[in-house]
């Protein structure tokens, strides 16, 4: 371990060394070093492994303080006892690092008043809290966004001397991150002395973080401190070895869970991490059907019910089980009992990601994490190698900080405005402190303003509805108490998508729709919507561990029965909901371009490789390998960018475009996160060959301008990004005072407003946050626009006879898939067709009866 | 543009709107949600909604202020391809009783353009605007026949033999079932007796048809909805219709 580069100066008060003396434990260096940068009040970022003492690293400057204070009592400014504000990602995280503070602070006699405050907590104590404040407090970045927007913030926060990041490095790429930078500006207002400090994992860009933590505009310097604890024992990672067929295509891993299960009888507690639901539901249901030992395994993940997923954390807790089947609900850093293995189904999609996993076994990190990684299909171990590679390597491909999303300060500045009058050049340089809004011109938050105080339209002003008004005094008001009152009922930047409620019904009252039968039926859980929507009455999928039926839609509930037997109809997400890594693609296409690295790999896809160089090309490391060759009676052309699934989705939309006008008749597309196939009638090979359809053209940069402008109109992805800014920035609310909205019932469609703005303003500000979200988000426009950069001038067409075996995994995935069409007006087709063929019967009928 | 794109011609227009035969009447469902009855040169809109916009920001939710103005394009361009002599607007025209005193003169000036050149414009009193329009060319009347046909804002009044209802209010979708998955478009739904419109206004939305004021309103067997996809209307059969009973 590397010990920080200067040794502490500041002792350790006697309670304090008398109590890690009572333990047993000294002081890590870290932790003395995290004290040391506080008490010079100076921000500080650390960066260490689980395991490694963080939290107890974050609080001690806080307790040491607290030690030798005088409790001020509540009143006037600067009274507060509030001294320390801890702000976590997650709920129960604050609640439980409130209790494993709570035992240090008692049995050190510091007499403290510790509690949370999330959304949970009842109204009555947060009034209390807000009456008497705690000496620390524990919450989440909404909570604080809602305390700062109250009249009486300046009193509440004007005495915090120090606020403590947890997990910061899975806050700062979010929203979250943006709202809670913009908090963290105006507490350092109401208290300037207050100390940050950020505990987080090892990320690719530290300097980033450190910045984040401090005011970005001041004579202060531009980044914290970073103490770094490298560390721990190496990982001891390998790949499953299976005597078993290793699948082309797939996510499940079928092939592998009689050896998973012998892993979890060998070990103590293993978690079993999967990226998707549809793949945890899969995993937990077919380990039980060859679960011969009934070894406890359990299923968490985010859409089954609250009281089914707290049995499991108790459970867990306690040590009772010996397996969980978990989707990412469970990354971040709550105690989760002795783990200690982590196996991993399917490719972890970032070498970073794959680490934090890890991370969840062996919580001592003096001893080395276990892991196991069981890569579903041939590419998968190219990923899994290549992540394994990273992960020894110690590369790390956390994502950037983005620039601040305005949806995000629009919210921020109302909240502000229900706070306290504002002057609008002030408020901008204290939004500029924040890191993510550094580079925020003044135009741009003026119309922010704008849009909070009217909508901000270029050609019709809503002045008499306004929701805030600048007074004579040139200071900016809310102009009525209502917009308070509204603007604390939707505070946050979580955006649910539409979800329903999953109640089991029997058959036959599912067919009636009786009311009572609704009333009475069990929940199960939630769904997505858009889930639903690509399902028929009478499919069956998995949920909560159990194959249920679909038998149709009520209200805001999803009706499922029992069902036996049958294989059900998995839901189809595809691959997982993370993209791969931009840093994996790399050494992924590093790794197929050298042969002298398959070695590394099993026989079974080393072979897979060989027969590929011989049959057609290798994919080059820098370049795109594009193969067409006919089958059936269409012609397929397959490109291999390795960019991701969101990345590949895009290009293919816009690639089928062009290939439409250049006549190739494309019929439909398919994405995965390796591979981009198109088919259609055309013979595409002869088309490239003959310079009709020139490969470099096709792939030219100027996709991404009017295609991508045409193409976007329709776009349900950016209908989709619209609803979260539109919801975010204000523009819709979740919840009306008076009225609860759920998810689905927002007044007037997002969709359909998102139509007339484009087409009347196209470049309100709304658009452009749009805009900016689809660019790193769903449409992920940027790793497209460096990718074609990249391979320019460097494409390799391929003509074949038939399939390559490169190709086999995405042509195994056809059919399997929903393939890409955005329109669907073909099920609109194909239902006409079925009317069609009724009448053609009927009519037929009329003719045998003359 | 790369030349090789731009060299490429256009497809020839296809037909993009379907058939519905009513009463003996053949009427043609644009899809645009208008409905165009060729025989008598007339043109029915059900739910324009005008100012929904402006009428949500009175409860300060602004919501962008050109609804309005994206209706009233559309319902320029319907009237261009089919040059009727005769609309009717079957109901909820503006969206609350005051929204005819906020519509902008630009706008006032589109409607009264449009309304001098037919024969006869007509406002059916519809739940959102029981009033007469204020400042409006064109007749208020509460409900019109006219040959077997009887236009009314809500659906459901009794219908005599060799007749059939024309009706709005309830902003019909379906949502469509097929192998590839579904898709959620606004419809005309109609049977041998009746007919629904969408919603022709910007904001107005739809309901799907599996929603229950749909129910008694339509033979199990016999619904149909007449589409409005993106490329053309399609007319599907009541099984493909998710949630329809």
């Amino acid at each position: 371990m590397n010990a920080p580069s200067a040794l502490p100066t500041t002792p350790l008060p006697d309670s304090f060394q008398t109590w890690f003396d009572t333990k047993g434990w000294s002081p890590r260096p870290h932790q003395l070093a995290l004290l040391e940068r506080a008490e010079a009040g100076q921000d500080c970022l650390l960066i260490a492994p689980t395991g490694a003492g963080k939290t107890l690293a974050g609080f001690l400057p806080s307790l040491v303080d607290l030690a030798g204070r005088k409790r001020p009592r509540m009143g006037a400014v600067g009274n507060s006892p509030l001294h320390t504000l801890y702000i976590s990602p997650l709920k129960a995280l604050a609640v439980d690092v409130a209790r494993n503070l709570t035992m240090p602070a008692e049995e050190m006699g510091l007499g403290l008043k510790i509690e949370t405050r999330t959304g949970d907590t009842p109204a009555s104590r947060r009034q209390r809290q807000k009456r008497s404040p705690p000496d620390i407090l524990l919450t989440t970045p909404e909570q604080i966004a809602l305390l700062l927007s109250h009249v009486d913030a300046g009193r509440l926060f004007g005495n915090v001397k120090r606020v403590i990041f947890d997990e910061l490095h899975a806050l700062v790429t979010s929203k979250r991150g943006d709202l809670l930078a913009l908090g963290l500006a105006r507490l350092r207002q109401l208290s300037p002395d207050l100390v940050a400090t950020g505990l987080s994992a090892t990320v690719a860009d530290p300097d980033a973080l450190a910045g984040w933590l401090v005011p970005q505009n001041s004579d202060r310097p531009s980044t914290a401190d970073i103490v770094t604890v490298s560390g721990g024992a190496q990982p001891d990672i390998t790949i499953l070895k299976s005597d078993e067929r290793m699948p082309w295509a797939g996510h499940m891993a079928r092939y592998a869970y009689a050896d998973v299960i012998k892993a979890i009888a060998a070990h103590g507690t293993t978690l079993i991490f999967v990226n998707t639901r549809a793949q945890a539901e899969l995993v937990f249901r077919e380990l039980w059907s060859i679960n011969e030992d009934s070894l406890p395994i359990a299923l968490h993940h985010g859409s089954l019910d609250v009281g089914q997923r707290r049995k499991v954390e108790e459970a867990m807790a306690r040590n009772a089980l010996r397996g969980v089947v978990a989707t990412s609900t469970l990354d971040l850093g709550i105690d989760w009992g002795d783990v200690d293995l982590v196996i991993h189904v399917g490719a972890p999609k970032g070498a970073s990601r794959l680490a934090q996993r890890i991370g969840r076994s062996n919580h001592r990190m003096d001893e080395p994490s276990k892991a196991i990684l069981v890569p579903a299909n041939r590419f998968e171990v190219l990923e899994c190698q290549a992540a394994l590679n990273a992960n020894y390597a110690r590369a790390q491909d956390t994502p950037p900080i983005r620039d601040g999303a305005l949806d995000v300060l629009s919210q921020h500045v109302l909240g502000m405005a229900c706070a306290d009058a504002f002057d609008e050049g002030d408020l901008y340089e204290e939004v500029r402190s924040a890191y993510p809004y550094r580079l925020l011109t003044r135009e741009a938050f003026e119309r922010v303003v704008q849009f909070v105080a009217t909508g901000g339209y270029a050609l019709k002003s809503y002045e008499r509805y306004a929701r805030i008004r600048q007074r004579k005094d040139g200071l900016w008001r809310v102009a009525n108490p209502m917009v308070a009152q509204q603007y604390r009922l939707n505070v946050g930047t979580i955006v649910e998508m539409p979800v329903l409620t999953v109640r089991l019904v029997s058959a036959k009252q599912a067919a009636q729709r009786s009311k009572n039968a609704l009333r009475g039926g069990r929940i199960l859980g939630q769904v997505e919507e858009y889930f639903l929507e690509t399902l028929v009455p009478g499919d069956s999928f998995l949920f909560g561990g159990e194959v249920v039926r679909f038998e149709g839609i009520h209200e805001d509930n999803a009706l499922v029965s029992r069902t036996e037997g049958g294989d059900p109809k998995i839901p189809s997400y595809a691959g997982g909901k993370f993209p791969l890594s931009t840093y994996l693609a790399d050494e992924v296409r590093a790794m197929l371009a050298e042969p002298k690295r398959w070695n590394e790999l099993p026989d079974q896809v080393a072979d897979w490789l060989r027969i590929q160089k011989d049959k057609s090309a290798l994919p080059g490391r820098d370049g795109l390998l594009v193969e067409t060759f006919p089958r059936g009676n269409r012609h397929y052309m397959i490109c291999y960018p390795f960019e991701g699934r969101l990345a590949h989705q895009t290009l293919g939309m816009l690639l089928t475009r062009r290939m439409e006008r250049a006549r190739a008749k494309p019929l439909g597309f398919i994405a995965t996160d390796y591979v981009l196939g198109v088919w259609g009638l055309a013979d595409f090979g002869k088309l490239i060959a003959e310079g009709r359809m020139p490969l470099d053209e096709l792939f030219e940069q100027s996709m991404l301008g009017d295609d991508l402008e045409e193409w976007m109109g329709e776009s349900y992805l950016l209908k989709r990004t619209f609803r979260a800014c539109a919801l975010i920035s204000g523009l819709i609310e979740k919840r009306h005072p008076g009225q609860e909205k759920s998810g689905r019932q927002v007044t007037v469609s997002t969709d359909l407003i998102y139509d007339v703005l484009r087409q009347h303003e196209p470049d309100h500000i709304l658009m452009q946050a749009t805009w900016a979200d689809a660019a790193t988000g769903l449409l992920d426009i940027a790793r497209i626009g460096s990718m074609l950069q990249r391979i320019e001038g460097r494409i390799s067409h391929q003509r074949l006879e038939r399939i390559s075996p490169l190709a086999v995994p995405i042509m195994m995935q056809i059919g399997k898939e929903p393939v890409f069409g955005e329109a669907r007006d073909q099920v609109l087709e194909e239902a006409e067709r079925l009317d069609e063929d009724a009448l053609l019967a009927e009519a037929m009928m009329d003719e045998d009866l003359r | 543009m790369s030349a090789w794109l731009s060299q490429i011609a256009k497809e020839p227009d296809e037909e993009t709107s379907a058939s519905i035969h009513l009463a003996g009447m053949h009427l043609i469902a644009d899809r645009s949600g208008a409905l165009y009855w060729p025989e008598e040169n007339m043109l029915i809109v059900a739910d324009l909604h005008l100012e929904k916009g402006s009428s949500f920001a009175r409860f300060r939710q602004h919501l962008p202020p050109y609804d309005t103005k994206a209706t009233l394009r559309q319902l320029g361009r319907v009237i261009e391809a089919y040059e009727p002599e005769r609309v009717i607007a079957l109901g909820d025209s503006v969206h609350d009783r005051s929204a005819w005193d906020r519509l902008d003169e630009t706008d006032r000036s589109e409607i009264e353009t449009f309304a001098k050149r037919m024969r006869d414009w007509f406002w059916v009193a519809g739940n959102h605007d029981p009033d007469p329009p204020a400042g409006v060319p064109g007749r208020a009347v509460d409900n019109l026949v006219v040959g077997p046909l009887n236009f009314r804002h809500e659906p459901g009044g009794v219908i005599g033999a060799g007749q059939a209802e024309i009706a709005g209010h309830l902003h019909p979708a379906a949502r469509v079932i097929g192998r590839g998955g579904s898709t959620r478009r606004p419809a005309f739904a109609y049977d041998q007796n009746r007919l629904i419109l969408p919603a022709f206004g910007a904001y107005a939305g739809g309901l799907c048809l599996s929603a229950e004021p749909f129910g008694p309103l339509f033979g199990k067997e016999s619904l149909r909805a007449a589409v409005c996809g993106r490329s053309r209307v399609f007319t599907v059969p009541a099984k493909s219709i998710l949630g329809w009973r």
